[in-house]
């Protein structure tokens, strides 16, 4: 897979590590009410829909950028990839 | 129709004109008491036992395309009963004694063959985990030796015993681990599983479970609406697409991984070896093909092939691990979507929709638990109490905080 960078251009797969769901950008709260339940879905549990999938990549071996990768997981074929840093900030994360 | 030498011999002097189809093509009834979705080794082999030792009568398994066609017949055929932890040890030990009986179980011949697993070592501290293991397994009534370099040096000297970054310094060896046709597990448990009048439902795929008052009815498919008394799920890869029809999430994830077989090559290689300094294990077919294979691809996948630099990974993992592979041409590669869980470990449990149950989080391990998870899930089925070694396979531990992880990798499914 190639994986088009939005600072970089295309980039072999090879130099990215992965974690998953981009979901995961969006921590809960853990002192809110309802945390418990909030962080549980949090960590464990997963849409793994089979068609589009929002991920995160890690350019472990380029330039250290988290990207948000999204990706058919039927197909493998990449439609959009983002700056995680983006992603974050425009939802409001990482104040 | 009994299979047996004095009936091949029969059939051959008669023109093998008396075999018989091994299994009937049904066309589904309007109701059963337990309907299996998934025509996998694992949704076959509860349908097995439900009919040979729980007493179930109209039992259907419910496959989308043939039976083989998914994982069951898509693994390197590895078996053994070589973990660690409580919660798992007991159960895979129970499954390699279900394997050692499969054959005279099923009246087929699946080509079980014990012809041992050896876990390589690199390092003192490898070798120290695999004495920590070898006892667990030991004190579960499994058999685990552990080598020194001597021995395996002895076993396969081809390796790569000197290499500077990853010497070869011993191994934990159970002999009682090996490989088993696999399309032949899918066949032979439909072949007895049809005997007992269970019917076998291929080309026909669950598009929907129908849940009523938090009640499972029944499944919509392909060839139309099929009721039930219980569901039991058993679709490996594609656990969290059949499950989000009865609106549950899981704590899984579908990663590919692939496998390998090169060239027929003379016997060189008579057990199976994984290399415990990268991610690759070994065996030879007894068509004569290294089958063989390494890490999962790594990133969620539904798509039945994987990339280029896990072929490249894994071949220099086999290169690095015994030189004389790169002698040999790969000759095919394909891939398997595996139910990664999120602590490495099954799930065999009751959901909160009454009547509908979930076998899966097998990971890239489930060959080996097929007997074992077709015995658990058929219990659970049918009485309603877990199995007695498949306590810990719950769907609510992750909650709890009861994870069974033999890696300690915490939840991340692409590293377990
Ligand atoms: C490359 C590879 C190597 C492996 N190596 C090993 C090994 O050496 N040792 C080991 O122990 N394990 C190994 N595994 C893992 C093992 O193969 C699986 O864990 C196990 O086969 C999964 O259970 P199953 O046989 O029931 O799955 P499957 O055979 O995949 O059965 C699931 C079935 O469900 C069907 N299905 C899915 N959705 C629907 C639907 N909506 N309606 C109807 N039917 C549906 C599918 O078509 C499929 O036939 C390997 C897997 C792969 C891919």
């Amino acid at each position: 897979m190639i994986i088009p960078h939005p600072l970089l251009g295309p980039r072999d797969a090879q130099e990215f590590t992965y974690l998953g769901d981009a979901s995961m950008i969006q921590r809960p709260d853990g002192t809110a009410e309802g945390a418990e339940d909030a962080l549980f879905n949090y960590v464990y549990m997963r849409d793994n829909p089979a068609g589009e999938h929002r991920e995160l990549w890690y350019h472990e071996q380029g330039d250290r950028s988290w990207l948000v990768v999204t990706r058919n997981t039927v197909t493998h074929e990449i439609t959009q990839v983002e700056l995680a840093r983006d992603v974050a900030l425009a939802l409001g994360c990482g104040a | 129709m009994r299979y047996s030498g004095f009936r091949v011999i029969r059939e051959a002097v008669t023109g093998h004109k008396g075999w018989v189809p091994v299994w009937r093509d049904p066309e589904p009834q309007p109701s059963y008491d337990i309907v299996i979705v998934g025509g996998g080794g694992h949704g076959l082999a509860t349908a097995h036992y439900l009919a040979s030792r729980y007493g179930a009568a109209r039992v259907a398994v419910i496959e989308k395309g043939w039976i083989g066609g998914g994982n069951v017949g898509r693994n390197t055929t590895i078996i053994r009963s070589n973990y660690m932890l409580d919660g798992n040890e007991p159960f895979y030990e129970m499954s390699l004694k279900l394997w050692e009986g499969l054959e005279q179980d099923l009246n087929y011949n699946a080509m079980v063959s014990q012809r041992g697993i050896l876990n390589l070592c690199h390092s003192d501290g490898q070798r120290d985990a695999y004495r920590l293991r070898g006892n667990a397994m030991r004190l579960h009534g499994a058999d685990a030796e552990l080598l020194g370099p001597g021995e395996v040096r002895a076993m396969y000297p081809f390796l790569n015993f000197d290499d500077a970054r990853f010497p070869i310094k011993g191994g934990l060896l159970q002999r009682r681990g090996g490989t088993v046709r696999h399309d032949a597990v899918a066949w032979g448990y439909a072949r007895a599983a049809d005997s007992r009048g269970v019917d076998i439902i291929q080309n026909c795929e669950v598009t929907g479970l129908r849940v009523e008052d938090g009640r499972v009815l029944g499944v919509d498919t392909s060839r139309g609406f099929i009721g039930a008394g219980k569901v039991g799920v058993a679709v490996a890869g594609n656990s969290s697409r059949v499950m989000a029809m009865a609106g549950l999430r899981l704590p899984i994830e579908s990663h590919v991984l692939q496998a390998f077989v090169s060239e027929g090559l003379k016997p060189v290689l008579d057990g199976v070896i994984t290399y415990g300094a990268g991610h690759f294990y070994v065996s030879q077919s007894d068509k004569g093909g290294l089958v063989f294979g390494g890490d999962i691809d790594g990133y969620n996948s539904y798509a039945q092939r994987g990339n280029l630099p896990t072929v490249e990974d894994v071949c220099e993992g086999g290169l690095s691990l015994m030189p004389m592979v790169g002698q040999a041409r790969l000759l095919r590669m394909w891939g398997g979507i595996m139910d990664m869980s999120m602590d490495g470990s099954p799930i065999i449990d009751r959901t909160p929709v009454e009547g509908l149950y979930f076998n899966g989080g097998w990971c890239y391990g489930g060959f080996k638990a097929t007997p074992a998870s077709g015995l658990a899930f058929a219990h659970l089925l049918a009485t309603d109490t877990p199995h007695e070694t498949a306590t810990a396979y719950r769907l609510d531990r992750f909650r709890n905080g009861r994870m069974i992880d033999e890696k300690g990798m915490g939840a991340t499914p692409n590293l377990h």
